[in-house]
Formats: structure tokens, sequence, C-alpha cells
């Protein structure tokens, strides 16, 4: 299941990549792509594990810079 | 810079407190009593009030990231690099790295800002309510929840919510912001009408046939809210570099700082601070940012021009493209056909001819009937015609104030021993005789659409090599309409299932070339070639489902001159971002090698960071001012 997602507050590009890789990573994503230009989230998810993983890419995301955040 | 949000005014007041408190500084120290030899202490506290004033923030970033167990972000950079130049008592430089680094930062977020609201005034074509008839009375709601089958009224001025046919009233619509086509066009009873244009001075009652979730403008907006996440491989492959091009310079300042001191006895001051140039120069953003920015202004570019590009990678590929495959019918040429050669037989007028063969088939709906009728124009007056006839597959025979008229193929006249003349025209041949007596003939072929030699000439001076047709027509049309386009290459007579076969056999001769092949059609029948090729353009599509979710470039209207305008944008687009790598690849490794012998400053390294950003986002940027309507 592909889903989308604002973000906010992604400030640098290379972070966006950084979220993006830490994101792929999450047991459960398919694929997961970052778009630092549109700030936006695109990811591949499996179907039951949505909520899980949305959860630890947030956490992801704070890891690699404290203010930026998906908007669910 | 009259745009500045809120957040972006604060930064730049604490930028300007900030430089003028470090150019006060300055100067007390220069003509004052706190000469820095004398006071070490006074100078780096007087120093640190406009360090922490432009710098506090890198430091938290840097500190709560430390915590989370990321290093190599570019705050931390910033504050490695500054702390440095502090420990060996570069104090001006320590504060100047950190004002210009915020300077690079603001002035970074203020240009992708930019970009941003740029693109999204372009996308700015999202309708805010729609005017739904319910029971008589008209009220305003959210297209969201509009059925489909409902009526709507469009008021003069306001913008289409949904997809729907005309029920009543004509108009003029304006549909620039979807097809970069400054000509309105018009509308009226069972027009089918398209949402995201704006209604020129008639209302119009509509019976809407998508949902607001279906309609072409959301997805038109999905489609290029899309593209920047498909990655072109130039973005790709910066990213990639980003990720090992940071350690290794990290790595090569720590290496700087400790072993000529420990090992061969180096002042400990001066190889810092070489470190530091190495540290200040190892964030990649100049190219991260830029790279994004240049394919995103691209896009941007491009669906100004009524081009939806959707993704970033496609329109790297079109940049390399060298063969353009067109389909014939509907592409090249109107998909209506059109009398284009009148040839009397003697002693008949063109007039006569026409006027004839027009009465004869005034009551044939049949396509070619429809364009003779079209070519005569004039009313048809009370001549009395009757008693008409079909002969199956030859044409028909009537009676016109009282002869006897025969209009069809050869086969009809040869059936009726006419004794006619022989056309050999490229296109379908129609013979007229009046009682047994031969008239003359008509010629009807498929139109070829103005735009198409102009576009196919663009093409040539925009690097396409080569441009080849396919058509189910018969040899001597296809070879007409080619020569007559300028098309180098024609494949005739094909089904429409050979043309996929075609197209596989072109990509693998251009393949082992190097070069790139695009199939350009209207998106109906060739849904398997617009997603075997390596860009599939459909085009007048707009509206068109099918076309839109198979091809990768979308044209909104029916323009072949949109194909040159893609192909410089695609082009000039890579111009930019290959410049922008090779600029800022080219000064940062060389104050690199620079910094390692001691012959760059502090200065220089700011300038290897946050200018050449600044250099390649301005750069950048001028794709987004080069939407050109045509």
């Amino acid at each position: 299941m592909i889903k989308k997602y604002k973000m906010q507050d992604v400030d640098c590009a290379d972070c966006a990549a950084k979220m993006e890789r830490s994101i792929r990573k999450i047991d459960g994503v398919n694929d997961a792509t970052i778009s630092f230009m549109t700030q936006k989230l695109t990811i591949d998810v499996e179907d039951d594990k949505l909520d899980s993983v949305l959860a630890e890419a947030q956490r992801r995301v704070s890891k690699v810079d404290a203010e930026a955040k998906i908007l669910i | 810079m009259g745009s500045l949000n809120n957040k972006q005014k604060r930064w730049l007041a604490r930028i300007i407190t900030a430089g003028a408190l470090y150019a006060a500084v300055i100067i007390f120290q220069n003509t004052g009593p706190a000469d820095s030899e004398k006071y070490p202490w006074l100078s780096f506290a007087l120093y640190m009030i406009p360090y922490l004033i432009v710098g506090y923030d890198v430091l938290k970033k840097a500190f709560v990231n430390i915590s989370h167990g990321q290093v190599f972000d570019e705050n931390f950079l910033m504050m490695i690099a500054t702390f440095g130049a502090l420990g060996v008592r570069e104090y001006s430089e320590a504060v100047a790295v950190m004002l210009f680094y915020q300077v690079g930062e603001l002035f970074q977020n203020y240009a992708v800002e930019r970009s941003r609201k740029s693109i999204t005034d372009l996308m700015n074509i999202v309708p805010q309510y729609a005017n739904l008839e319910v029971g008589g009375k008209i009220i305003k709601v959210d297209p969201d929840g509009v059925d489909t089958g409902s009526t709507i009224v469009i008021m003069p001025g306001e913008r289409v919510p949904l997809d729907g046919i005309v029920i009543e009233g004509t108009s003029m619509l304006d549909t620039a912001a979807l097809t970069g086509e400054s000509v309105p066009r018009k509308v009226s009873d069972g027009s089918d009408i398209i949402s995201g244009c704006v209604n020129g001075s008639g209302t119009l009652r509509v019976r809407t046939t998508s949902t607001f979730e279906d309609s072409t403008v959301s997805r038109i907006l999905e489609l290029v809210e899309d593209a920047s996440s498909r990655k072109a491989k130039t973005e790709n492959f910066i990213t990639h570099f980003a990720r090992y091009y940071t350690p290794i310079v990290t790595l090569g300042a720590v290496v700087l700082a400790l072993v000529p001191p420990l090992l061969f006895g180096g002042e400990w001051s001066n190889w810092i601070q070489r470190a530091c140039i190495f540290l200040i120069v190892s964030c990649p953003c100049a190219i991260v940012i830029s790279v994004p920015l240049g394919f995103f202004g691209g896009i941007g570019a491009a669906s100004k021009a009524g081009i939806l590009v959707k993704g970033s990678n496609y329109l790297e590929t079109a940049s390399e493209l060298k063969t353009v495959v067109f389909d014939k019918t509907g592409t090249l040429t109107k998909g209506e056909f059109e009398v284009n050669e009148i040839r009397p037989a003697a002693g008949v007028t063109e007039e006569e001819l026409l006027e004839k063969t027009a009465f004869a088939e005034r009551y044939s709906n049949h396509p070619i009937a429809q364009s003779i009728k079209r070519a005569y124009g004039k009313d048809f007056d009370e001549h009395a015609v009757n008693g008409t006839e079909e002969e199956a597959g030859r044409g028909i025979i009537t009676h016109l104030d009282g002869s006897e008229i025969l209009v069809g193929n050869k086969l009809l006249m040869e059936n009726h021993g006419v004794a006619f003349e022989k056309n050999g025209s490229a296109g379908t041949v129609v013979y007229t005789s009046q009682d047994g007596r031969f008239l003359g003939s008509v010629v009807i072929s498929d139109a070829i659409k103005e735009s198409s030699i102009g576009a196919v000439n663009g093409l040539r001076q925009n690097g396409i090599t080569k441009t080849v047709m396919l058509t189910g027509d018969r040899k001597e049309a296809a070879d007409d309409a080619a020569s007559k386009i300028g098309i180098d290459e024609v494949y005739s007579e094909l089904l429409p299932a050979d043309k996929v076969g075609v197209v596989e056999k072109l990509l693998d001769r251009e393949q082992s070339g190097g070069g790139r092949l695009a199939f350009v059609g209207d998106g109906i029948n060739d849904a398997p070639v617009l997603m075997r090729s390596d860009v599939g353009i459909a085009m007048g599509s707009m509206g068109s489902d099918a076309a839109i979710e198979a091809a990768d470039v979308v044209i909104m209207d029916d323009d072949l001159g949109k194909l040159p305008v893609l192909m410089r944008i695609a082009r000039k687009t890579m111009r930019i971002v290959r410049q922008n790598i090779v600029f800022a690849l080219a000064v940062k490794l060389s104050i690199l090698a620079l910094g390692a012998f001691g012959l760059a400053n502090m200065w220089e390294a700011v300038f290897g960071d946050v200018g050449v950003a600044v250099i390649c986002i301005l750069n950048s940027m001028r794709m987004l001012g080069s939407g050109s309507r045509k």
C-alpha cells in the first residue's frame, strides 16, 4: 500500500536523504522517498504494519532533525 | 526580499545584530584599549557575544543531534570548525565563519521557499467551491462532496470545480493554467469541460462526470507533486556521493589535525586551522540542494507550458533523446478527414464538381461525406434530391433535379460503365458522374496538423537526429504525409499490435548507440507503446485517464510545438544541474587541496561552503523563470 504524507520543517536536503535511508530500513517498509522540495513522504508499506511503521518513521525523522515532523 | 516569513525575519534580524556587534568589536579591538595581546580573555568574551547571538541555534541543534547519534550533521561540523578556530585563538574568524554560514543558510531557506511557492502558485488551480443545484436552488459546497451526475452552475469568472458536460449556456474557457494555451476555448451545450479552467463571461450549467478526487485538476496536482519523488540518476548519484563525501572529508580533517603535530612536530594551531577548513567545506549542501532544485524548476517550467513531466528521471532521459517516434493519426495529423484535392474532368468547374458531390452526400453521416460537405461549405437550397440508394462498399446513387448522380469509388464507376479518369493520389478518392458523364474526382485525406512541420524542425534543432512515423495507412498515403512533414523514416500498413514490435526494434537500435527514444501518441490505443519506450509522451490528453496513466510526459493540448519546448527545458535543466555539480566540486576540491597545504584561509573555506551553495541555488532558480508560455 502506497501512502503519502506531508512533512514539516525538513530544513536541509541532506537530512531529507538521511531520513529517507533510515525509513527504508524499517521492517515492513518496501520503499520510501522523501522529496525535500515538496516536503512529502511517499511510503510503500505492508498493509497491516502501517501504524507501527509510521510511529517508527517519526522517531527516525526526529533523530535526524528534532524539529521535523510527519503530518499524519 | 519583500516576502520573508516571520521565522526568516527573526533570523535576518539576528544576523544583522550579530554583524553590527562583530564590526563594533573589530573596531574596538583595533583602536581601543582592549588590546587582545594584553587581555586575551576580554577579547574572547567580546567576540563570544556576536558568536552566540548568531550561532546559538546551530550549537543547540548540534548538541541535540549528537545525543541522537547523528554526528556528520552540518550543525555539528560548523560547531567543531568554529570551536577549532576559537581554540587556536582565531576569534574573529570563528565569528565570521558562523555569520556567513547563517547568511548562506537563510538564503538557502529563502530560495527553497520561493521555489516551492512559485510551483504551488503555478499549480494554484484547485477550485475552492462548487455551486450545486439542489431542487432549483443553488448552494455553495465543497467540490469534494459533489456526486457524479450532479448539476452545478459555473458563474462568469469562476473556476470549473469538476469535470463535466455543459447542459446549458455558452462561454469561453480559459485553459491556460492547464495547457499553457492562451487562446480561450469556446464551449456550449454538449461540450466537455475540464476542472481547473476558468470560465469566461457566460454562465454554464454543467452535469458533472467525475468526483473531485478523480477530476482532472486533482490528478494533475498529484502528478506534479509526485514528480519530485521519481528521482533522476543524477540526483541519486549526488545523494550517494554526499553519503561518502562528508565522512571522508571529516576523517581527513581529523588526520590533518592530529598526525602532523603528533608525528612530525607540526604546530598544533596551524594544523587545527587547516582541519577546520576541511570541516567547513565538508558539507555537501550546495550540490544536495541545487540538484533537486534544478529538476524541480525544470518540472515547474514545463508544467507552466502545459507539459506535465511525471518525474525528474523523465526530464533527464528527455535530454538524452535522439529518436522520436510518432503515431500518425491524431498525433501528426488531426485525425479528421479533409478534402485535399478537387480534380474536375475536362469542361467541368471545381465548384460544379464539389456541388454535385456534396448534394449527393447530403444526407450521409459518413466521415467522408461530412468532409465533402464541409469543403462545399454552402447551404443546400431546395434542390430536389430524392431516391438516394446505397451500393454497399461502392458509393451512392441519387437523383438531383431529374438527373442521376453517382458518387463513390472506382468500383461504382466501373459497375455503371462510366469512362472515368483514375486518380492515383494518396488518400481516399471519390469519383462523381452525372447521367453517365464523368465529372471528376475528389481526394479526401487526414489533414496534417499545422504545428507538426515546425515541431519536427524544432526537434532537429534540439538534438533529435531521427524522426520516425508509424501508421496503419497505405504506403503511398504514409510516405506522402511523411515527406510533407519532414519525417525521416516511415513504417506503414501496421496493425495496432505491430507498433510495439517496431518500437522495440527501434529501441534496441537506439540504445545500442547510447541514445534514447521517445514515442509520441494520442494515448488512446497506444498505452503499451507509451510504456515500452524510454519516454512515452501522450498528446492532447487533457481528461484521458489511460493516457495520463501510461505516459511519462503528458502534453495537455494537441500542439506539437510543445515537443521542442520540452526538449529545450530538459536540456537546460541538465545543463544547469551539471554546471552546479562541476562548479561545486571544483571549488570544494581545490579549497581542500589548498587547505591541506596551508594555502587557504577560513574565509575561502566559508566561500567554498556558503558562497558555492548560494551561486548554485541562484543558477538553479534560473529554471523557474524560464517557463515561457510558448
